[in-house]
């Protein structure tokens, strides 16, 4: 059995966060730094940009047993890619609207801005995502995939 | 994928395994599928922890690694060596962030430890699923492109010719020099701007490695850092430069009178003609907008008949160059709001309204008047003169919301000027307030208010009216709270520094960004100044700002000992972590084209086609690939998933 079997535990829901190289993983480093705290349950998976984001990898993470998604990148403006973020608000926009469409809650994927220097921006946005997300039970709407 | 991975545990002292169980973790680890060891270490960034790593690579056989420690912004380059020394290529390194975003952030808890140990298979599924990867080396053209022939590109142009390479000076008007030419003094020391601008000029126009090109303009830009193809278009000055030697005889012969651009229209010049009398190149220029041979006819050939070396060609065409270069320094300048922005101040209805560049050419000994300040509507000497700062510089609603750096320190310097040369002068100063944060700036205006007795007045004026071939100024002084009404013979209004015109076709050509004022961006504007976004391309000057002429210098020096810096290069290495194509894969639907922000993705023949130099790899490209034909190195889709399953479960 794996030490993160979430079968034998209560209900905790899972986030996966997808956070750009450049601003957000370095708030999320930061938070670290500041020995801010926050809750266990966001699991970062780091790529260069968010515009590196394929709306195809939230459904994967859903199917896989997430109950919740975060993608964040740098402010509007401050992409480290000039413009990489915009994409990725086009993409989720468009993604949020169609989970919507097919009755899945809108909240369970937040796109996020969080700067370098946002640590406390960033253990907040881990804190009220987990709070949601756990208010909306666990995600339950496609069948799980089969380990 | 039967790869062997070997994890890599660190505890930080205390830092992790205060609240994460390595024991639990390296139990866990070792049990993952394609892991071939697990071991845990006090401090794996340390000399025998680093070893350590070396010797299990040899002693396992292993060729993936994932180091499960602190953030990779602080290790990923020691972790890489280390493993790289052990013959596991660097690309094959993971590593597992579980001390700032897990240790720091979290309890020690089971559910700590959980999670520590999710970011540890992520790792591992992800290095099970890496390649390894080469650096890319490109070659490099060592030579440069320097738009702009102002005292920026000349300082940029010399600095990097100095060093040994070659040089192309592109400037758009017929003589080097750009605004410094045309000052009288500068600030704060009343150096004449020509006496020392001119050794420049002359030095950079002998310097062997130095081709410059007047009338020139770039066209187009091709390729991209170490090897930009620049097209360089080059207007006829209609006089053979090799032949003209300067002597002036065409000037009496020409019958055409025009105003002169170069002293702001208050002086006249012929259409055949040579700016300044220190102009580099000493060559004539034959303006044809304003000759009488408009068509192909020659009507008039008075200039040719009094050139005795017969240097005068009136068929001459424009021609195109096309050079190699592997940096290119953008040194555009600036302008300043023309005076028909300010309706309030009525230029238009009144000559005696000029600009602070206009006073300069007043004040210059080569200038209209040789250096005697006489107002332009009857050349009389004005008896009194308004300055009027901040004239469209921090006037968000009429004009520019950003401070133009120089007009404080110039206006002080021209009441100074005016004091010397008219002492029964009386002058004003309206300002907002004085900006004076150079070396020796603010002593400099002190000087001026103290020594000189000019009479600075804090605020705006509203309003000029003609009176009795006079000027009322209406302004209020906001220190006194009352309004102010004086009578002078001259204003002189502190004009607003605006990017040079043509900068945005520039930038479209180059593919720079410009800033919402329209000024070059840097690519950071702290740790970034000289750089532009475009790799290879650096900025010189006012085209990135406002700025003086010391800074003005110290950012070409800078924009040159980056060039000088990539030049100190055999060869280019590129991170290797860019998008490929996979070309059986690839539709030619061309949505990666689009999506790109670099440009970097072109279609030859129905395929998609990576510019390895121009792509940085941020992946914006791969989710517009509906055949998923293109991703970046590194950050592929199968290692993403694979990190997503590993995580989610």
């Amino acid at each position: 059995m794996l030490i993160g079997d979430r079968k034998q535990q209560s209900y905790e829901p899972r986030i996966v966060a997808f956070l750009c190289n450049w601003c957000a993983y370095a708030g999320a480093d930061l938070a670290g730094t500041q020995r801010l705290s926050y809750p266990p349950n966001v699991r970062v998976i780091r790529l260069m940009c968010s515009g590196r984001v394929d709306p195809g990898f939230i459904i994967e993470a859903f199917l896989e047993g997430a109950d919740g998604v975060i993608v964040a990148g740098c402010h509007p403006g401050e992409c480290h890619y000039e413009h990489g973020n915009r994409l990725a608000e086009r993409r989720m926009t468009t993604l949020q609207h169609l989970l919507g469409f097919i009755g899945i809650e809108q909240a369970r994927v937040r796109l996020a801005w969080v700067s370098a220097a946002e640590g406390r921006k960033f253990a907040q946005l881990i804190e009220t995502t987990v709070e949601e997300v756990r208010a909306l039970g666990p995600f339950q709407q496609f069948p799980r995939r089969a380990p | 994928m039967n790869n062997r991975v070997g994890v890599f545990i660190c505890h930080c002292g205390k830092n992790i395994a205060r609240t994460v169980d390595v024991e639990a973790l390296r139990k866990e680890a070792a049990g993952l599928p394609g892991v071939e060891w697990a071991e845990d270490d006090m401090y794996l960034c340390s000399d025998p922890g680093q070893q350590l790593i070396r010797e299990r690579i040899a002693e396992q056989n292993l060729d993936a690694v994932v180091v499960a420690a602190c953030s990779p912004t602080l290790h990923t380059t020691t972790f890489r060596r280390a493993v790289e020394s052990a013959g596991v290529n660097p690309f094959r390194l993971e590593i597992a962030n579980i001390r700032e975003q897990c240790s720091w952030v979290h309890p020690g808890t089971a559910e700590t430890t959980h999670k520590a140990a999710a970011l540890v298979r992520s790792g591992v599924e992800k290095a099970r699923r890496t390649q390894p990867l080469e650096p890319i080396h490109v070659g490099l053209q060592r030579a440069v492109v320097v738009i702009g022939g102002g005292v920026a590109g000349i300082q940029a142009a010399l600095d990097i010719a100095e060093a040994g390479y070659p040089v192309h000076l592109v400037e758009q008007g017929p003589n080097l020099g750009g605004r410094m030419a045309q000052l009288s003094e500068t600030f704060p020391t009343l150096d004449c701007s020509s006496c020392i601008l001119t050794p420049k000029m002359v030095e950079v126009s002998h310097h062997p490695l130095v081709t410059i090109h007047t009338l020139a303009e770039v066209t187009d830009v091709e390729g991209s850092i170490g090897n930009f193809q620049v097209r360089i278009r080059q207007q006829p000055r209609y006089v053979i430069a090799e032949g003209c030697t300067g002597c002036g005889d065409c000037v009496p012969a020409c019958p055409q009178v025009v105003p002169g651009e170069f002293d702001r229209g208050l002086g006249a010049r012929k259409a055949i003609y040579i700016p300044f009398p220190q102009a580099v190149p000493f060559t004539y220029t034959l303006d044809r907008e304003h000759c009488l041979n408009q068509g192909p006819l020659i009507i008039c050939d008075r200039c040719a008949q009094a050139c005795e070396p017969r240097a005068i060609d009136f068929d001459q065409q424009p021609s195109e160059e096309l050079v190699e270069a592997g940096a290119i320094v953008l040194a555009t300048g600036c302008d300043t709001l023309p005076l028909s922005h300010f309706r309030e101040y009525g230029h238009d209805r009144h000559p005696d309204v000029i600009d602070g560049l206009m006073f300069e050419r007043l004040l210059s000994a080569s200038g209209p008047t040789h250096g005697e300040i006489r107002r332009p509507s009857d050349h009389r000497v004005p008896k009194s003169i308004a300055f009027v700062q901040c004239a469209g510089s921090r006037d968000p609603e009429r004009g520019k919301a950003y401070c133009s750096q120089i007009c404080c320190m110039y206006t002080a310097k021209h009441a100074l000027l005016y004091h010397h040369a008219v002492p029964d002068g009386k002058v004003y100063i309206f300002y907002i307030d004085i900006r004076a944060g150079g070396k020796g700036y603010e002593e400099f205006v002190e000087r001026v208010r103290a020594e000189d007795g000019i009479n600075y007045i804090r605020g705006k004026v509203a309003k000029l009216i003609p009176k009795d071939g006079k000027l009322e100024v209406w302004g209020v002084d906001t220190l006194l709270g009352e309004q102010v009404k004086v009578e002078v013979d001259l204003v002189v209004l502190a004009t607003a520094l605006v990017p040079s015109q043509g900068i945005q076709e520039l930038a479209r050509v180059a593919r720079v960004a410009i800033d919402g004022d329209g000024f070059l961006s840097e690519a950071h504007p702290k740790l970034r100044p000289v750089e532009s976004q475009t790799r290879g391309i650096y900025l010189a000057g006012t085209a990135q700002g406002p700025r003086d002429i010391s800074a003005t210098v110290a950012h070409a020096a800078g924009a040159a000992s980056k060039v000088l810096g990539l030049f100190s290069h055999d060869e280019l290495v590129e991170e290797p972590t860019i998008a490929r194509v996979n070309e059986a894969l690839c539709r030619g639907c061309s949505f990666c084209v689009s999506v790109c922000p670099y440009d970097a993705i072109s279609l030859h023949e129905g395929t998609a086609h990576v510019n390895e130099t121009l792509c940085r790899g941020c992946g914006a490209c791969t989710p517009a690939c509906f055949a998923a034909a293109l991703g970046p190195r590194g950050f592929e889709d199968d290692q993403i998933l694979a990190q997503i399953r590993a995580l989610a479960c």
